[in-house]
């Protein structure tokens, strides 16, 4: 088989298809059921699933501005995620449709009532609202699919293309700083705005933090498995784990970092605008939602991620990243179920069959687009340097 | 054998790295145990190269310092203000510990960097004012353009001898030379 030729992922890819349209159609009925309870599990859904495109958009650009072993041998896998863009527009209608039923700064009646949320108005109103949310998805649907294009035409013939090259490095220089806004600014819209009147500045930079986390897990899943068969098997080495294990420590470290800082600024502060948050959080069975992720999301995955044999091997690695992943959804679930059902836990069933539709659609679009290109980028003037610089390393 | 301790060890001398990288590798595979390479810079792979299999102790000795100034760093607040002082602050309970969580994680990256640095001069003898491979006079270009390896003579294999025919039919071995005590 020849080194530059696509994988096809065909069953991986209809079986996921399988499993979305399945968990859609259940979560349709649910629609029907109980509209509003639809909408909120379809909000964490999303949120949890935009940390894939998203995240990998951030790291495409991060390593096409670095270079770095680790970035070529992921990059096929970040590039195909950061291409889904489009998708998540379309799967963020639901939300759209749900505005009113979701965020109470929408309900007329709600906000007349409020003078606070009067004095917000001017910017928390639905068509503003709206028009923000286009404007964040043109620019992550227009730089992903540019550096997608771009990559794709530098495979094209044998030659090193320095231009393009260039232009794919203008490009991702540019989007570094516009992914941390547009993401910062849409989580702030999204997620923070259910509980208009708590604010907090970090919340938008946990939300990066969080997607690059989950970037990491999902790329190591994937490089794992595919790095047992070709074109992979021989190019990826220890060393690559090595550093992506490494990434994905600092990476646990920085969201317990992001973490404890907003927790500790609020309770230091100890304001009724700003506690309440973490008071809707600690009662009603939420509460055990903080240590879990404490002990988990941060203690056991730092302290796994801390050994260099597991990092250097990919089978343990794999399953570390599995576990995060797992986290990252208990993680969001803490920060937006409980602004529908303050100080009271619920688990609604389609708070698992609305992730699960959003998340096999996604993956069926990721492995189309994964295995419409050679897993390796060619052409790149660094890449050669950057491999062999890791073959001493195994 | 008689000779085996009138000398440190025998050296070898070679003009790149990828010479020094593959005349370890000879070495190694030649079933000597006691050797050390010496160049003026970082060279990847040399580790594995000369058979080194590190025990980790570099690692054990940070995390233990990590460990010790979590602990010391959470519980001389935990003893300052709850213990020896009780001081109620707006109200808050005496063991507050998200206040002292800022305080334990500095003192851990503190002892933790401490127990780096000084582990590392510790397990590697260092400072150490004397060391026989100085001896040899061409040994000071190890600090600028040449590549030495070392076979020390307490290693169960060295011979005097036949030791040196080996070294001096390594490829691209530029000399080989006694180290004295």
């Amino acid at each position: 088989m020849n080194a530059a030729d696509p994988v096809r992922f065909g069953a991986l890819k209809q079986r996921a298809l399988l499993v979305g349209l399945a968990a859609l159609a259940l979560s349709l009925v649910g629609w029907f059921l109980d509209p509003q309870q639809f909408y909120q599990s379809w909000l964490v859904g999303f949120l949890y699933w935009i940390a894939f495109p998203l995240g990998a958009f951030g790291f495409v650009c991060l390593h096409n501005m670095t270079g770095g072993a680790w970035g070529f041998v992921i990059r096929r896998i970040l590039e195909s995620a950061a291409g889904t863009t489009p998708l998540m527009a379309l799967l963020f209608l639901p939300v759209v449709l749900g505005l009113h039923d979701l965020y109470e700064w929408a309900d007329e009646a709600h906000v007349a009532a409020d003078a606070l949320l009067q004095h917000k108005a001017p910017f928390l109103n639905v068509p503003f609202f709206l028009t923000r949310a286009a404007i964040y998805f043109a620019i992550w649907i227009l730089f992903t699919q540019l550096i997608v294009r771009w990559s794709g035409q530098q495979d094209e013939g044998n030659e090193p293309r320095p231009n393009l090259t260039r232009r794919i490095q203008l490009l991702s220089g540019a989007g570094l700083p516009i992914y941390a806004m547009t993401v910062s600014f849409a989580t702030i819209d999204w997620g923070m705005t259910l509980e208009p009147h708590w604010f907090s500045t970090i919340y938008g930079m946990l939300f990066v933090v969080g997607q690059g986390l989950t970037t990491l897990a999902f790329s190591i899943i994937l490089l794992s498995k595919l790095s047992e068969r070709e074109p992979l098997a021989g190019v990826v080495k220890t060393g690559h784990f090595h550093d992506l294990g490494n990434l994905s420590l600092a990476f646990v470290m920085l969201w317990a970092y992001m973490s404890f800082s907003q927790y500790l600024i609020i309770w230091s502060g100890n304001l009724p605008e700003e506690i309440s948050w973490y008071l809707n959080r600690s009662a009603g069975g939420w509460e055990f939602f903080a240590p879990v992720l404490i002990a988990f999301h941060f203690a056991l995955s730092f302290l796994l991620l801390l050994a260099r044999r597991r990092k250097q091997a990919p089978s343990a690695l794999m399953r570390i990243a599995v576990w995060i992943l797992v986290l990252r959804f208990v993680d969001i679930f803490w920060l937006i179920a409980p602004a529908f059902s303050p100080g009271e836990f619920q688990l609604h069933w389609m708070d698992i069959t609305a992730p699960l539709a959003i998340g096999g659609l996604w993956l069926a679009f990721f492995f189309h687009r994964l295995g419409s290109w050679p897993l390796l980028p060619a052409n790149d003037p660094r890449i050669d340097e950057a491999l062999k610089a890791h073959e001493v390393h195994a | 054998m008689s000779d085996v301790h009138d000398v440190y060890g025998l050296m070898v001398e070679f003009a790149s790295t990828d010479d020094l990288l593959a005349g370890c590798e000879q070495t190694r595979d030649a079933g000597f145990k006691n050797i050390d390479a010496f160049s003026p810079a970082p060279i990847h792979g040399l580790t594995e190269a000369i058979g080194y299999e590190g025990k980790g102790w570099i690692a054990k000795t940070v995390f233990i310092g990590g460990f010790i100034g979590a602990m010391s760093g959470f519980f001389l607040q935990y003893w300052t203000s709850a213990i020896d002082y009780p001081l109620n602050i707006g109200g808050r309970p005496y063991l507050s510990w998200p206040a002292f969580i800022p305080v334990t994680f500095e003192m851990t990256i503190l002892l933790a960097v401490f127990a780096a640095v000084f582990g590392m001069l510790g397990w590697n003898k260092l400072p150490q004012p004397y060391h026989p491979v100085f001896n040899v006079q061409r040994f000071k270009l190890a600090s600028s353009n040449r590549f030495f390896l070392v076979i020390e003579s307490v290693d169960n294999k060295f011979d005097r001898q036949a030791t040196r025919a080996f070294l001096e039919g390594l490829d691209n071995a530029v000399g080989v030379y006694d180290v004295d005590y």
